[in-house]
């Protein structure tokens, strides 16, 4: 069973899963590395997300790698009246409190889904859902590539957001060293929001990049949010490329770990180099020193 | 924190005060459900994982529940006793929530409970009533333990894991059998709770005695978010039949990417598959259901009452699923005894329903017996997907089809 | 003295309530919450006064927990033993992973996260080891006697859960009044200054961390006991570390009786959210999440601490001794 073809079609699959992660993992990263708050609302939103997804095909016929361009703004808005009108206002500027209340609007939003859409797993079926390339030694879903291609096109746009724009700029600043950068004249507040948001709008495109493939609950979310975590500390608290990188190489390492050593016990493996990465480089790869 | 300290007197009484306030407050606030009884001389309890994890099953099963009450009580009521006041309880996916639903439902005197879903909250559930000799009727939970721990109380019309499994393996012989014994090696893949996890360990000891090979065993978690690497492995091994037992997520995922990676084997023979015969798997994904075999509870496709049943849900844009139909021949099984028991009273119920050999029901089983509290004519039947429907194959008796096996090329 | 009395007073309050509440509705809510106050507390030792915000939790009270299921189920071991044996193997989880952190100077979030890792490990190899049952989980014989620890009237569970929250209570007092405490306060306040001062920061916060995990691991024999059943999500899963963290922080992060009234109030909130909007699934659980963000919003100091900001706020409206002058006219 260990043939160089099962190997590398492992390998392969990681980095197709592992790209999605990534992308998760970019809106979380981005939000902890300005705000400095594990957004644990983050699985919440993403589950949302899949839920605007799924609705955008059902009801407006919408093809899910379109729907992202309506999505992707739309979660942005979201995003950012979420921070700017209740996770700032509540927490009082406290990390602690911040932590707290994004757990409450973890709560609030997946019952609030379950509420109005109730439980039942929601699935699209689209032309392509089931069609693959043949690679010769494997066939890899069609999908899924366009995904692995639309993560990199995302994470280019938002390095670039960053490096670039005004916005950008100002958003590391804040995420460097918020009094100077309010000393400086920048908003930090609307910062914070911007930022938010942003993350919020990566949460929704990587749900539309699911969609074809993933079906859309109420929790569906969740099964994302500790592997996302996993990433932005291996990648560096804030890094867009850690969060690239970061994912792929989770990504992988679960598939070679579930594949070793059975589904179950291979996520002890994500884990495993969390408590690693934690304990001995706690910046990740390309972190700031804390 | 308080930089400047506070007599602690002062502080300490406020907060004493309040802690006692909360203790009153949540004394009263306990004791919803016997505001919210409607009126209706016959109690029952249903309880059900409604938010949670399981809320999609939970919900099911309340639906079926409701659906026999309500058409008891539109007949009349129980022979004797008057119409039936439906106490609803939610488990919350979790023991603690359920046993706090039956502390509930015991303070609103109900005679009976029904309900649970999931073993863990059977399991919790049953012990629970046990205090108060409160009959307690599983709907689905099939761990063999629920009925095995001596509890007077706890009854079970459907049947439990061994009995599924091992007429699921008597079945696949028999198809093997039929059709020139085509299969010899397995891969088992199964989610890695209770369900999944006892049943492979019963079909790891019970398949190699009837001449199958286990190529492999893989377990997953639930939820599993990608299957691409299970298929990998099943690809690499090519094993003449795939046997699944998983919750109904990752049921679809895995043959979804079966479909997508060409992996065709001779059989899929699921076990209690989640999503195997489920009528929204076919709905959702035709051409990845097709031939699918399932060993599972399912209703009586020869009877007109389920028939009718089936049509009325689908009517109502609801999938007719095991939840369904499983809690609605249990209420009627209560019911049932009720009307022999000719009381509300407890014991009287209790005894009722130990001898009870309710018949007439949707369910596919043989004569009604319970032993220690296990209906002994519940079995399972192994069903599988034909022109597009899900058609029972095995026991002869209920099917309506033949069974296609090897699935053709 | 007077912070003894307090305990005193509060522990007799609650230990009058079976003998005016019958209803096993309520007793067994009451179970339920002072079991979530007890791994609450636990919390409260390293996350409140210590303030290194764990969020696994869980690893401590399933720790706890399947010790004393396996040494019943499998070697029979008596139920008290186990108990005993729970705990300790609980704390020696938490000075395990207290040390391992701790050592690699884990602060904050990233302390946070680890502890979370920890947990979600221990979660994912209980549900594949052969000896926790794996996803099976364990079954406790049921056997209602004394000896077992298992008892056929809920006012006796009551009765032992309450008397540990009460050490719990004790061991809080003990850290407000002790050397040790004004150590730990003193670290999680300014860890730098601390160690300047020549407190040894690390070692402090391992020995809070250990007390930390016995409390929780305390709880979770207690879940045991009490449901006679445990398997992997239940003892390792994040609804337990978030109990553990949700409670103290609504009740009053870093006092005596935080924890308990946190519990109090949590789950009574949640119970009457069930009261208020029926049987429709998830509206309760979003009111729920709506008064978290609400409590976090307008009293973030928990219960404990809105209730010293009225006082204070008193203060500076009336004057000083105002509030005793509005306590005296209310005594009449």
């Amino acid at each position: 069973m260990l043939s160089p073809i099962i190997l590398i079609t492992a390998v392969l699959n990681g980095l197709m899963t592992g790209a999605v992660y990534a992308l998760v993992a970019l809106g979380l990263t981005l939000i902890y590395g300005v705000l400095h708050i594990i957004n644990f609302a983050h699985g919440a939103l993403l589950s949302a997300a899949l839920f605007a997804a799924f609705f955008a095909y059902q009801k407006l016929g919408l093809d899910p790698y379109f729907a992202a361009f309506l999505l992707a703004p739309g979660f942005f808005a979201l995003g950012y009246a979420l921070q700017r009108f209740v996770i700032g206002p509540a927490s009082h500027g406290d990390d602690r409190n911040m932590l707290l209340v994004t757990l409450g609007l973890a709560v609030l939003i997946e019952n609030a889904l379950l509420y109005e859409f109730r439980a039942d797993t929601r699935t699209v079926e689209l032309a392509y859902s089931f069609k693959t390339v043949n690679f010769g030694f494997t066939f890899l879903s069609v999908s899924r590539l366009i995904s692995f291609v639309a993560v990199f096109v995302v994470a280019l746009v938002l390095w670039l957001i960053m490096a670039l724009t005004d916005t950008g700029k100002a958003i590391r600043a804040v995420a460097k060293e918020k009094l100077g950068a309010e000393l400086a004249g920048i908003d930090v507040t609307h910062i914070y929001a911007m930022t938010f948001g942003l993350g919020t709008a990566c949460v929704a495109i990587a749900a539309c990049l699911l969609i074809p493939t993933y079906y859309a609950n109420p929790s569906a979310g969740n099964a994302f949010v500790l592997v996302a975590f996993t990433i932005v500390v291996l990648g560096g608290m804030g890094s867009v490329p850690g969060a690239l990188i970061g994912g792929l190489v989770i990504g992988v390492v679960e598939s070679l770990g579930g594949f070793f050593f059975g589904e179950s016990l291979g996520q002890v493996g994500i884990f495993l180099i969390f408590i690693a990465v934690l304990l001995l480089r706690p910046r990740g790869l390309f972190g700031v020193s804390a | 924190m308080s930089k400047q300290k506070m007599p602690f007197s002062r502080r300490r009484f406020l907060a004493t005060t309040a802690l006692g306030a909360a203790a009153a407050a949540s004394g009263s606030l306990a004791m919803p459900s016997v505001l919210r009884a409607q009126g209706g001389a016959v109690k029952l309890g249903l309880l059900h994982p409604v938010t949670g994890a399981l809320s999609y099953s939970g919900q099911q099963g309340r639906i079926g529940a409701t659906m026999a009450v309500d058409e008891i009580n539109a007949a009349g009521g129980i022979k004797g006793l008057g119409k039936i006041d439906p106490v609803l309880g939610d488990a919350q996916s979790t023991p603690d929530g359920g046993t706090a639903e039956v502390e509930k439902m015991n303070a609103a005197e109900v005679p009976c409970i029904v309900g649970g879903y999931a073993s863990s909250i059977c399991l919790a559930v049953s012990q629970a009533a046990a205090r108060y000799d409160l009959p307690y009727v599983v709907d689905v939970g099939v761990a063999d333990s629920i009925v095995t721990r001596g509890l007077k109380n706890t009854f079970r019309f459907g049947p439990g894991f061994g009995v599924i499994a091992k007429t699921a393996l008597d079945n696949l012989t028999v198809i093997n059998d039929a059709a020139g014994k085509p299969a010899k090696t397995v891969i088992i893949v199964h989610e890695d709770s209770l369900f999944g996890s006892g049943l492979a360990k019963l079909l790891n000891a019970q398949l190699p005695p009837k001449g199958f090979e286990i190529l492999e065993t893989i377990p997953h978690p639930t939820p599993t978010r990608d299957f691409n690497n299970v298929v990998l492995k099943i690809k690499a091994q090519n094993p003449d039949l795939v046997i699944p037992a998983d919750y109904y997520n990752e049921y679809v995922l895995l043959a979804r990417t079966m479909l997508e990676q060409h992996v065709r084997p001779k059989g899929i023979y699921s076990v209690l598959g989640g999503a195997a015969s489920s009528y929204k798997f076919l709905k959702d994904f035709p051409e990845a259901a097709k031939y699918i075999m399932d060993c599972n509870h399912w209703f009586n496709p020869k009877s007109a009452k389920a028939l009718e049943l089936k049509k009325k849900v689908e009517d109502k844009g609801q999938f007719f699923t095991y939840e369904l139909y499983m809690n609605y021949t249990a209420v009627q099984l209560v019911a049932d005894a009720l009307e022999h028991a000719a009381s509300t009273d407890r014991a009287k119920l209790t005894a009722a329903l130990a001898n009870s050999t309710f018949s007439g029901h949707i369910m596919p089983y043989g004569p009604t017996k319970f032993v220690n509290g296990q209906n002994e004519g519940a079995a399972p039947v192994n069903t599988q997907v034909l022109d597009n429907d899900i058609k029972v194959i095995l026991p002869p008796e209920f099917a309506n089809a033949k069974a296609v096996f090897p699935i053709p090329a | 003295m007077r912070g003894l009395l307090a305990i005193a007073f509060v522990v007799a309050a609650l230990a009058a309530v079976p003998l005016f509440v019958h209803s096993n509705v309520v007793l067994n809510f009451l179970v339920v919450t002072l079991m979530i106050g007890l791994a609450g507390q636990g919390w409260n030792i390293i996350g409140g006064y210590g303030g290194q915000y764990s969020f696994g939790h869980a690893a401590f009270f399933g720790t706890g927990a399947y010790v004393t299921a396996i040494l019943q189920v499998h070697y029979g071991v008596n139920a008290w033993i186990g108990f005993l044996a729970g705990i300790i193997a609980g704390a020696a989880v938490g000075g395990i992973i207290g040390g391992l952190a701790f050592r690699a100077g884990l602060r904050s979030s990233y302390f946070a996260l680890v502890t979370l890792a920890f947990a979600e490990v221990l979660r994912i190899l209980a549900s594949v080891a052969p000896i926790t049952g794996a996803g099976v989980g364990l079954l406790v014989k049921l056997d209602l006697r004394a000896q077992s620890f298992q008892f056929q009237s809920r006012a006796v569970f009551y009765y032992v859960v309450l008397a540990l929250v009460a050490i719990g209570l004790l061991i809080a007092q003990w850290l407000e009044r002790s050397r040790f405490g004004v150590w730990l306060i003193a670290v999680r306040e300014n860890e730098d200054a601390a160690m300047a001062l020549g407190v040894d920061a690390t070692a402090v916060k391992l020995v809070a961390m250990i007390i930390s995990a016995a409390i929780t691991a305390a709880a979770g024999c207690f879940y045991v006991q009490y449901f006679l059943f445990i398997d992997s999500p239940i003892a390792y899963g994040t609804w337990i570390s978030i109990e553990a963290l949700l409670t103290p922080i609504i009740g009053g992060v870093g006092t005596v009786f935080g924890a308990l009234l946190g519990a109090l109030v949590v789950k009574s909130l949640g119970e009457g959210a069930k009261f208020v909007t029926g049987d429709v699934p998830g509206l309760d659980l979003m009111i729920y999440g709506v008064m978290l963000v609400l409590v976090i919003a307008f009293a973030p100091r928990g219960l404990v601490g809105a209730l010293a900001d009225a006082r204070a706020g008193l203060t500076r409206r009336f004057g000083a001794g105002a509030p005793r002058k509005i306590a005296e006219v209310a005594r009449g």
